[in-house]
């Protein structure tokens, strides 16, 4: 089925790039099903994941309402390919083993907690009510994944080292959540977009504490990747939208 | 993980309108702050709780089911217990 063009306005851009961020991390948690290493955090990840993509649906329908142009969330989600997609590059990284997924959890959502919260604020009522939904959700995963940050670094041995090696994987991918545009800065300025900027300190101290719990040091800021807010992408979305895409592809239109 | 190194919890949840925390289950969880998240993911996904208290298992003493007929017989004879035998007003209303 081909694929749509989105007329990216700087406010439909805006929302889809939020929007993308959490359907990509929300079908990443949906990957753990069946393979958790405990029925318990089976749950746990589902649960997030559902929380995501619930994010993700409402996001998509007010980007398709503010786009005007017919496109649904299944249009927006299904039919857009890889460039399309806006989202953060540490969002569409691989799960990794369970530290890798938990501290990707962690650094997403001490940085989507309080930029929700302020959301809540914006002149745009539809988003206001979004965030307010969403922020008590990213608060939960923020809790959960920084309680497991705690455990794994101040762990086993072994616990410890794969949380090491995460932490080293991703936070060359930090940077880009605090990376605002030209057309961010425009819906920034209209007072209904967030300024990732002014959440910066929260969640550097938020970080430096459950690191320091964790016993484990925080990274230096040295090169950071970024590129996905303008669907430079890598490796690993084209594989992730395969995935998510194929039957919409296949067989459009699909119903259950 | 392997689950026979990691404690298991039951878990009691206060519903809505309910005034007691009910038995709910039991998960494992490594220490009790884990087991109330893992509580609250696994018992009230379908908005089932306002309150949830976890207790380690091997904190509960448990009566030995081959005791239960000096536990639990010795009462079915006193059907007196029962407050079956009073006449109550109508006045009173729904006891």
């Amino acid at each position: 089925m081909t694929s749509i063009r989105v007329a990216e306005t700087p406010l439909v851009l805006y929302i889809l790039r939020r929007a993308d961020d959490a359907l990509v991390l929300g079908h990443r948690l949906s990957e753990w099903c069946g393979r958790a290493p405990m029925m318990e955090e089976e749950m746990a990840l589902a649960n997030m994941g559902l929380d995501l993509i619930g994010q993700a649906r409402a996001l998509y329908t007010y980007a398709g309402e503010v786009e005007a142009q017919g496109h649904d969330e299944d249009a927006l989600a299904y039919r857009r390919d890889e460039r399309g997609y806006k989202n953060l590059l540490l969002v569409e990284q691989g799960n990794g083993d369970f530290a890798r997924t938990m501290l990707r959890q962690f650094l997403y959502a001490a940085y989507a907690d309080p930029y929700w919260r302020a959301m809540t604020t914006s002149r745009d009522a539809t988003l206001a009510a979004i965030a307010a939904k969403a922020e008590k959700e990213m608060a939960y995963h923020l809790r959960h994944s920084a309680e497991w940050m705690i455990r794994l670094g101040d762990g086993t041995a072994e616990s410890r080292a794969r949380l090491e090696r995460a932490l080293a994987t991703l936070w060359p991918f930090t940077g880009e959540l605090f990376e605002i545009d030209t057309l961010d800065r425009e819906v920034i300025d209209d007072g209904i977009g967030v300024d990732p900027d002014s959440v910066r300190d929260t969640w550097t101290a938020t970080v430096a504490d459950i690191l320091a719990r964790a016993t484990l040091t925080m990274p230096a800021d040295g090169y950071m990747q970024k590129g996905g807010r303008n669907g430079r992408h890598s490796e690993h979305l084209g594989h992730l939208l395969t995935e998510l895409q194929y039957l919409q592809r296949t067989i459009p239109g699909a119903t259950w | 993980m392997p689950e026979a190194n990691i404690p298991l919890w039951e878990v009691f949840i206060r519903s809505r309108n309910g005034l007691s925390h009910k038995h709910a289950g039991s998960l494992h969880a490594p220490d009790a702050t884990l087991a109330l998240q893992a509580a609250r993911d696994l018992y009230t996904r379908r908005g089932e709780g306002v309150s949830i208290w976890v207790v380690p298992s091997n904190a509960i003493t448990a009566s030995d089911p081959a005791e239960k007929g000096m536990m639990f017989e010795p009462t079915a004879s006193k059907v007196y217990r029962h407050p079956t035998f009073y006449e109550i007003p109508d006045e009173v209303g729904h006891m």
